[in-house]
């Protein structure tokens, strides 16, 4: 109920930043322009120092002594750089190397992309280029689930998993990929698709085409943007995805990178602060790379598509 | 049909202007659920059946090793005297209800600074973005509890400024505003959105307000904001229902446990232990329908009261 109130809430009072009362832009001179453009670079600079401070402390950090890490320290600077954290980290734990729960977590990225391209694909044309009884309803259908907690649905699922046999295997894990359970991916792809002119598929059908044939030398080609914003997106997902893997695998050995990192937290604590802090660096490792290779790509998908982070 | 007038470009939005054949449906319609296998699969193997179970489940006794017992309403009855549930509900509730406004504010706040054409438009956006990408792991929540330590160096650095707060992860009273930032820092990704609301705003309507001497409140809201408002009720309604959700940080933050004093004990956490560590599945099945309901609820209310304050202009898509 409180929630009610939220609409109102963000008031955002002082967002704008408030230029003279009688604003004219024409009639700014050059320096009034210029004043204003430091002002905003000004501002925004202290943003970004003070949004990036996290994971520049993060990076620093895990170059850093034990102790210089906790305590009085906040600077990002320190005169003994080193890099024994990440070979401790490098290490890994309970018997198992870091480079194995890399690997695992790869695996499992991997197969990730490739089923939700897979599935997703394929069930986007569907929606979006077939028309079909119960074509809507099931559209809103799918909608709906994009609400729905996901919660209600894990204890069955496990149920069943553990049944089957098929716990501590990464076969939950990846079969809701195979199966377009993201929805997200699979309205991201409707969408594109809808926006790609009808005569297409019009001029092909007339041509004899099917709809495997408009799919596959048609649409496929076209989508190249979805389907990439798709594989970064699942990619990462998987990749940081905590609750699949803490529900489903109990072997270290099958431990993805988010658990490693969990068993090495529980059993060194807090004494080696500086591995524990290299091993969540190498842990994000290919998120970042990802970032910085397609920062464009990753920022302008979520302004078109609406993705969340 | 090869004489069809293709005027309409939205063929899958409306109906075809061509009249097909009734084989050419049937075909249509095969090629469509064929097309469609792979989630209409998953969504009946791994959603509605699965909710349908849970349902079962929750008005059961369940260990995993023994059959399900039928015990009525008991589940939900006992839920409202767990004094750890209504914590739980407590400590997810004032995380949704101060957190999402709070990042929602920001994404809006930095979003309106970032619209105007100046340099380094790109860099700002992507750097506000990353934490988005990056919060919710495992990683970041390690380096969130380093950091907000007691005695780490946002303690240290605002006893610098003569602040003492007695600790964040330790203290019972400072890991929810420590949770609160958590969430706030990851502001980019309803910011992008935003910030693509707002480039769609012509800017004719704020010199016509500026000609007839509006100041930057005034047009804040009359312009920005209700321009801007479906774009408002997606990334309030998105992030809301996402907060409902968050587990992972919780989790690591607190151990596993919830602590201290069941401060960060966020509902999702309670089910997970409920469910996973006491292997009492109907009753945790039965949280998990409350919070199907909840959710449902709050997405019904947003609609209900949007009708009055979102606005649609011109056609929609």
């Amino acid at each position: 109920m409180t929630t009610m109130a939220t609409p109102t809430q963000p008031k955002a009072g002082g967002t704008a930043p408030a230029p003279a009362p009688e604003y004219n832009p024409k009639s700014e001179s050059v320096g009034a322009k210029r004043a204003k453009s430091l002002i905003f670079h000004i501002v925004a600079l202290a943003l970004t120092a003070v949004v990036l401070y996290p994971a520049l402390w993060m990076v620093a950090s895990s170059f850093k002594p034990n102790a210089e890490i906790g305590g009085t320290n906040t600077s990002l600077w320190s005169s003994n750089f080193s890099f024994d954290n990440f070979a401790t980290a490098m290490e890994g734990i309970g018997g198992v190397s870091t480079l194995q729960f890399f690997t695992n977590s790869l695996v499992l990225a991997i197969g990730a992309v490739v089923g939700t391209i897979l599935s997703a694909s394929v069930s986007a044309y569907a929606f979006a280029r077939i028309k079909f009884p119960g074509r809507s309803a099931l559209f809103g259908m799918m909608i709906a689930t994009l609400l729905l907690p996901f919660h209600v649905v894990i204890i069955p699922q496990y149920i069943i998993f553990q049944q089957l046999g098929l716990v501590d295997t990464y076969i939950p894990l990846l079969i809701g990929k195979f199966l377009a359970a993201d929805a997200f991916f699979v309205f991201l792809m409707v969408q594109f698709m809808r926006n790609l002119p009808a005569e297409l598929d019009e001029a092909a059908r007339i041509d004899g085409a099917g709809h495997v044939r408009i799919f596959t030398s048609i649409m496929l080609p076209l989508m190249k943007p979805a389907l990439i914003s798709t594989s970064i997106f699942s990619f990462i997902w998987s990749w940081n995805d905590f609750l699949g893997p803490l529900l489903y695998l109990n072997t270290p050995e099958k431990y993805p990178l988010p658990l490693a990192l969990r068993l090495f937290v529980d059993q060194t604590q807090s004494s080696d602060y500086g591995a524990m802090i290299a091993m969540s660096v190498l842990a994000l490792l290919p998120v970042l790379i990802f970032f910085l290779v397609f920062q464009r790509y990753i920022v302008e998908g979520v302004s078109t598509q609406g993705l969340k982070g | 049909m090869t004489q069809s007038p293709t005027l309409s470009r939205r063929s899958t939005s409306s109906t075809p202007p061509l009249p097909r054949k009734s084989r050419q449906r049937g075909a249509d319609a095969r090629a469509g659920y064929t097309f469609l296998l792979p989630w209409l699969l998953g969504f009946i193997a791994l959603t509605v059946g699965p909710m349908i179970s849970s349902l079962y489940l929750s008005f059961t006794n369940y260990n995993l090793f023994e059959p399900p017992k039928w015990i009525g309403l008991d589940n939900y009855t006992t839920l409202f005297q767990d004094e750890r549930f209504l914590q739980s509900v407590g400590v997810t509730l004032s995380y949704v209800v101060f957190g999402t406004p709070l990042k929602l504010a920001a994404a809006l706040a930095v979003a309106m600074l970032l619209n105007s054409k100046r340099k380094g438009q790109g860099f700002y956006r992507s750097a506000f973005y990353a934490p988005s990408l990056i919060g919710a792991s495992v990683s970041i929540a390690i380096v969130w509890k380093a950091m907000f330590g007691d005695a780490g160096p946002v303690d240290q650095g605002l006893s610098f400024f003569g602040i003492n707060l007695g600790g964040w992860v330790g203290n019972p009273s400072m890991t929810m505003p420590m949770m609160i930032l958590l969430t706030v820092w990851q502001f980019g990704a309803p910011m992008v959105i935003f910030l693509a609301g707002l480039k769609q705003i012509p800017a004719d309507l704020y010199e016509a307000a500026s000609m007839d001497g509006a100041g930057p409140v005034r047009k804040f809201f009359n312009i920005t904001w209700p321009m801007l408002s479906p774009v408002i009720f997606f990334n309030l309604l998105m992030e809301t229902i996402h907060a409902f959700q968050i587990f992972a940080s919780a989790y690591i933050i607190s151990n596993g446990e919830g602590g201290p004093a069941g401060s960060t004990l966020f509902y999702t956490l309670y089910l997970y232990l409920r469910g996973f560590s006491d292997f009492r599945m109907g009753y945790a099945s039965a949280m998990a329908w409350l919070l199907v309901i909840v959710v449902g609820i709050i997405t019904l209310i947003f609609f209900k009261t949007s009708k009055s304050w979102v606005h649609y202009s011109g056609d929609s898509k």
